[in-house]
């Protein structure tokens, strides 16, 4: 047994990669970021182990290429002049306020609400994906989902 | 959370079409891809064509199911196969081309990397029967050098990788009969038929 062909990997698992692309950098970015993610893998892909495990295996990929992106985001940020008086939750055009939210929280929990909540794992696979006891995994979820409350409270009230 | 699943599911099927055509493109740039397939229409329905950089190395009928060509190309081949369409737009105009009767010969180069020893002997000799003639399996055994065999002739034409391309349904029997096909002699009928053999 060997792996299945490229073509077939990819459409397996397209959706599952571009969902948790578009949760973690946001869906401007969400093309280029997913372009990089299958690229890389295909690079590797003749190398690879036979039993591998395709969807944990291609989800780290993803998870490096997002912090690939951010860190080149953080990069090219130009410093403002002027510090607002204070922080503006207003989405940038046609941007929902929750893509925006999810991307502000740490990144632990952001990726335990991306991997739970928009990838539907269930919590034993999410504390596979990112690397910690199954305790840890709900337990950033769960304080994600409270600092997300609170932050889309904040936006409606300031309509 | 109903948001948060919303927003995941929300247009990632059609935006991930996109981008897995937009990945193909730069796969192609990058010189990543081994095998590139592609959807050709034909009479029969959708061809599956198939190329690696030395040339067209499969086509398969609409029957013989997508995920087996797939499988048997990553495991012959090279793992790396995807749907890279563009590579193969020189072979799909031909290809249309010949099936509206404004074709006679293919110029694309073939590559045989699915065939070994005798049966790519046959399926060499086949490729050298010209559009509108047709030979037998005891010659195509012959220019493949044992001319008793027109048995194994007639088997490495079965497992013709690269049929139309590869004209095996040139091939007939000594006493006039059509032979078999492996696509069905319905095809075999059909492709004499529109090079004006039969």
């Amino acid at each position: 047994m060997s792996v299945p062909p490229f073509s077939s990997f990819l459409e397996e698992h397209r959706v599952l990669v571009y969902r948790f692309l578009a949760a973690t950098v946001g869906p401007d970015n969400a093309d280029d970021c997913f372009q990089e993610t299958f690229l890389s893998a295909l690079r590797a892909y003749p190398r690879l182990d036979a039993g591998a495990n395709l969807r944990a295996w291609i989800l780290t990929i993803a998870g490096r290429k997002a912090i690939d992106h951010e860190r080149r985001r953080k990069r090219r940020a130009v410093p403002v002049g002027e510090v607002p008086d204070r922080v503006t939750l207003a989405p940038p055009d046609g941007e929902p306020e929750v893509w925006r939210a999810v991307r502000e929280l740490p990144p632990m929990q952001r990726a335990a609400v991306v991997h739970r909540y928009v990838l539907d794992m269930p919590y034993r696979e999410v504390a596979e994906a990112l690397g910690c006891s199954e305790e840890a995994a709900r337990a950033n979820a769960l304080e994600a989902r409270r600092r997300l409350r609170t932050r889309l409270a904040t936006v409606k009230e300031e309509r | 959370m109903k948001d948060l699943r919303r927003l995941g599911r929300a247009d990632a099927d059609a935006a991930s079409i996109r981008a897995a055509a937009m990945l193909a493109t730069r796969a192609e740039h990058e010189g990543l891809v081994d095998v590139a397939t592609a959807r050709v229409p034909s009479p029969f329905g959708e061809l599956i064509v198939a190329t690696t950089p030395r040339g067209l190395v499969r086509l398969a009928y609409p029957n013989e199911g997508r995920d087996e060509v797939l499988e048997e190309l990553a495991s012959a081949l090279s793992p790396r196969v995807l749907e890279a369409p563009r590579r193969l737009d020189e072979v799909r105009r031909e290809l249309e081309e010949y099936f509206e009767g404004r074709r006679r010969r293919f110029e694309f180069p073939v590559d045989y990397a699915l065939t070994r020893g005798f049966t790519q002997r046959v399926l060499r000799a086949t490729a050298r029967i010209p559009f509108g003639s047709v030979s037998t399996y005891m010659q195509v055994a012959g220019r493949a050098g044992n001319p008793r065999a027109y048995r194994a002739a007639g088997n490495a034409l079965a497992s013709n990788p690269i049929p139309i391309v590869v004209p095996c349904h040139r091939v007939l029997h000594s006493g006039g009969g059509l032979g078999g096909y492996t696509g069905g002699l319905e095809r075999k009928r059909f492709l004499l038929s529109l090079e004006g053999t039969l």
